[in-house]
């Protein structure tokens, strides 16, 4: 996400690191850099202006001029700083002492709203919530068509109502949350600009009818300047409890995200981070502020396997491993469950170091085709695939729609994973951490 | 230090940009305070620090009958006028249909402009045909047929799940077989940088040229006009799976100001060809690069 930061702040601080002691002339050019850096990443003028202000102000005190390691010194500064502006300690959703949580999602056209609606919904169904999706957008062509089908996908009541006030229909699905003893009511509201006072008030009228206890702004992570004043309106029209940043998977530096936290106040609770309904995670403002220094972002990578994999299952294929009876039905299963944990691209995108460029490169079907290869093999190869000659290997090329290259690339593959598990398992029983496909 | 930040932003919005450009005008040459104001100017229209750089240059070292203004304006219409020319090929000549491929990232506004290209052009007596080649997101086939319904085009419509690339082939099938002027193949949006989408883009695009040689005619990226840096790297990673021929830049009724076409102009050749001002199937224009560089100066804003 914030790669082109990350290098720019980093290749500063490594020249930083070279000298004994900062003097407040290379305090001021770092904190330039910064602010360019902060630019390049959309993060808007005045924000970047205000941030680097900060920044210089600590730096150029005490902290860092009697440091023995200024090079780090400045990078714990603008770390802090970061996280300070994103939010210190992350927010989760706030639930009403008397249910149903009712939560207002607004935004811009094309912010990612009614996809946002439909992932909170099925975050929320996840962790065993009833909750209702109510289509608010009575002008988008479809959008209500849109909620439905996704509303069935996420597990929710879908509700929708054939009045033309936005306002009503809001006050109509609180009430049928209660109805319904629902345990949260997600509103779906049209997307607007923030210069639109018709749509604006129709938003004001609709907080009055339908009393949210979290109003959220959707914000696009691609998003240059104008964050900072579409978050500015929308805040002061409507109070935001709260903001989520959406393609947090596209390679946008994601300037956006310091932007509205800084003119609002509000907190980023979600990211959107893929195309698929389980693609909503927390929003955590110290790994964001990590990832922004070239951290990475490994505790959200260590999460992600841990949610994907089925632990008993994990046991199970780690014993057969050490026994050395790892068969490559296993080593598929083992590929099932990586493609669980989302896109490589994703999961590569959080391995420190990893260039972007080599991330952008992952072939997503390289699993796919995997599965179809070992797909294609007859359970005694499966089991033994010794017994590969070359005819065997050409049949199951051509029953995987696949060539025999690469036949014999996942074969070598398999060998390769046997063998560490082998290593894996002789070293003191280490418990597996990261399945195969992944070292 | 919020309340500062709001109301310096509003300022932004109401009249700094303005003021501005004022300043330059009858000036020759900037002092440092003017050329930080006018650097913040860009910045704030997403122009982005290496496009804000090349044109303080200019603005700098222009030819010296102009005053600042002059240089700066003339320096972006050169950057944006010779293309904006370009006039968008039409089924009036040339074989039938012609093939619009419309793409973009997801919530850039593609079926919308889709939508609205699709009435200018029947408007114009042409006939209009749309594939809804967004096979993934839910109901956006629906949001299509709204949209062909109103531009009085046909329709392809398609189930979800199906392979976009097949529905694109039928679409030109079937608008051969009925004489349609223009087809306007809306894609599912898709990130850039997203390699199994861009390979997806392409096998659609050859899979259009398969059932008629030469198609598409004309690629057309649709890009937010709040769109940040992130907007080069659209262009770019989306010229490399598909040619691009030009841009829709949409939204341009709010307070972005799209500076970023000018970065991808100026780095990639590629011009914008509409702009999107609303949500009536009217608001599109063929880009005006005079008009964008008015706005994008502030003059807009003059009266606040």
């Amino acid at each position: 996400m914030f790669d082109s930061l990350t290098d720019k702040l980093s290749s500063l601080f490594k020249n930083l690191t070279g000298q004994g002691k900062l003097s407040e002339a290379n305090v001021r050019e770092a904190a330039a850099q910064v602010r360019l850096a902060l630019l390049e990443a959309d993060v808007n003028l005045q924000v970047a202006e205000d941030f680097v202000a900060r920044v210089q102000e600590r730096a150029l005190g005490a902290e860092v001029l009697s440091s023995i390691t200024p090079g780090h010194q400045f990078v714990k500064i603008v770390h802090e700083q970061l996280r300070e502006t994103l939010g210190g300690k992350r927010e989760a959703l706030r639930f009403a002492s008397q249910p149903p949580t009712v939560v207002m999602v607004c935004g811009l056209q094309g912010s990612g709203k009614t996809t946002t609606c439909a992932k909170l919904g099925a975050l929320l169904k996840r962790s065993g919530k009833r909750v209702i999706l109510a289509a608010a957008d009575i002008y988008r062509p479809a959008a209500a068509e849109q909620l439905e089908i996704l509303s069935q996908q996420a597990g929710c009541i879908f509700y929708k109502s054939d009045s033309t006030d936005v306002a009503a229909i809001c006050a109509g699905a609180a009430e049928a949350g209660v109805r319904k003893l629902a345990d949260a009511v997600i509103l779906d509201t049209a997307g607007r600009l923030h210069v639109d006072a018709e749509m604006m008030e129709e938003l004001v009228r609709t907080k009055a009818a339908a009393r949210p206890h979290e109003i959220l702004l959707v914000l696009d992570s691609m998003t240059g300047q104008d964050a900072a004043l579409v978050a500015a309106e929308f805040n002061s029209k409507l109070g935001l409890t709260g903001a989520i940043l959406t393609k947090l998977d596209s390679d946008a530096r994601g300037g956006a995200a310091l932007s509205l936290r800084a003119v609002s106040g509000a907190a980023i609770k979600y990211v959107g981070t893929g195309e698929k309904l389980a693609d909503l995670e927390e929003f955590h403002p110290e790994r964001m502020a990590s990832r922004i220094l070239g951290m990475g972002d490994i505790v959200t990578l260590a999460e992600k396997a841990q949610a994907a994999f089925d632990s008993k299952e994990a046991a199970w294929l780690e014993e057969r491993a050490r026994k050395d009876r790892m068969t490559l039905e296993d080593f598929a299963e083992q590929l099932r469950q990586v493609k669980k944990m989302g896109s490589l691209q994703d999961l590569a995108g959080m391995i420190p170091g990893m260039p972007k460029a080599a991330t952008a490169e992952i072939d997503e079907k390289a699993f796919s085709r995997m599965e179809a290869i070992i797909g294609s093999m007859t359970p005694k190869e499966r089991r033994n695939p010794q017994v590969f000659n070359g005819s065997r290997r050409q049949r199951v090329a051509r029953g995987s729609g696949t060539s025999v290259q690469e036949v014999n690339q996942l074969l070598r593959q398999f060998e390769a994973a046997q063998k560490l598990m082998k290593m894996a398992a002789r070293g003191k029983g280490r418990r597996m951490q990261l399945p195969l496909g992944m070292q | 230090m919020l309340r500062a930040l709001k109301q310096s932003l509003s300022k932004a919005r109401h009249g700094v940009f303005g003021a501005v450009a004022g300043a330059l005008s009858g000036k020759r040459s900037l002092s440092a305070g003017e050329l930080d104001r006018l650097e913040g100017l860009l910045l704030s229209a997403d122009v982005g620090v290496e496009g804000t750089r090349r044109l303080l240059q200019a603005v700098r070292q222009g030819p010296s009958e102009l005053d600042a203004l002059e240089r700066l304006k003339a320096e972006m219409l050169a950057i944006l006028a010779p293309k904006s020319d370009y006039r968008p090929p039409g089924g009036e000549n040339g074989g039938k249909p012609a093939v619009w491929l419309i793409l973009g990232v997801n919530g850039s506004g593609k079926t919308t402009s889709a939508g609205k290209l699709g009435s200018r052009l029947a408007g114009r007596g042409l006939k209009v045909m749309m594939a809804a080649a967004d096979t993934y997101r839910a109901a956006a086939g629906e949001q299509l047929a709204v949209w062909a319904d109103r531009a009085g085009a046909e329709l392809v419509a398609s189930k979800p799940g199906a392979d976009p690339a097949a529905v694109a082939y039928d679409a030109v099938a079937a608008a051969q077989a009925r004489g349609t002027d223009v087809l306007l193949v809306d894609t599912a949006g898709r990130l850039h940088n997203k390699k199994h989408l861009q390979d997806e883009l392409r096998k659609i695009h050859a899979t259009i040229g398969k059932r008629m040689p030469g198609a598409p005619h004309l690629g057309l990226l649709v890009m937010d006009a709040a769109t940040g840096q992130s907007g080069l790297a659209q262009a770019r990673l989306f010229s490399q799976a598909v040619p691009v021929d030009g841009i829709v830049l949409t939204k341009l009724d709010g307070t972005a100001k799209g500076g970023i076409v000018l970065a991808i102009a100026q780095e990639l050749g590629i011009p914008v060809a509409w702009a999107g001002t609303g949500e009536g199937a009217g608001d599109l224009q063929e880009f005006d690069a005079e008009e964008f560089v008015e706005g994008l100066l502030g003059r807009d804003d003059a009266e606040a």
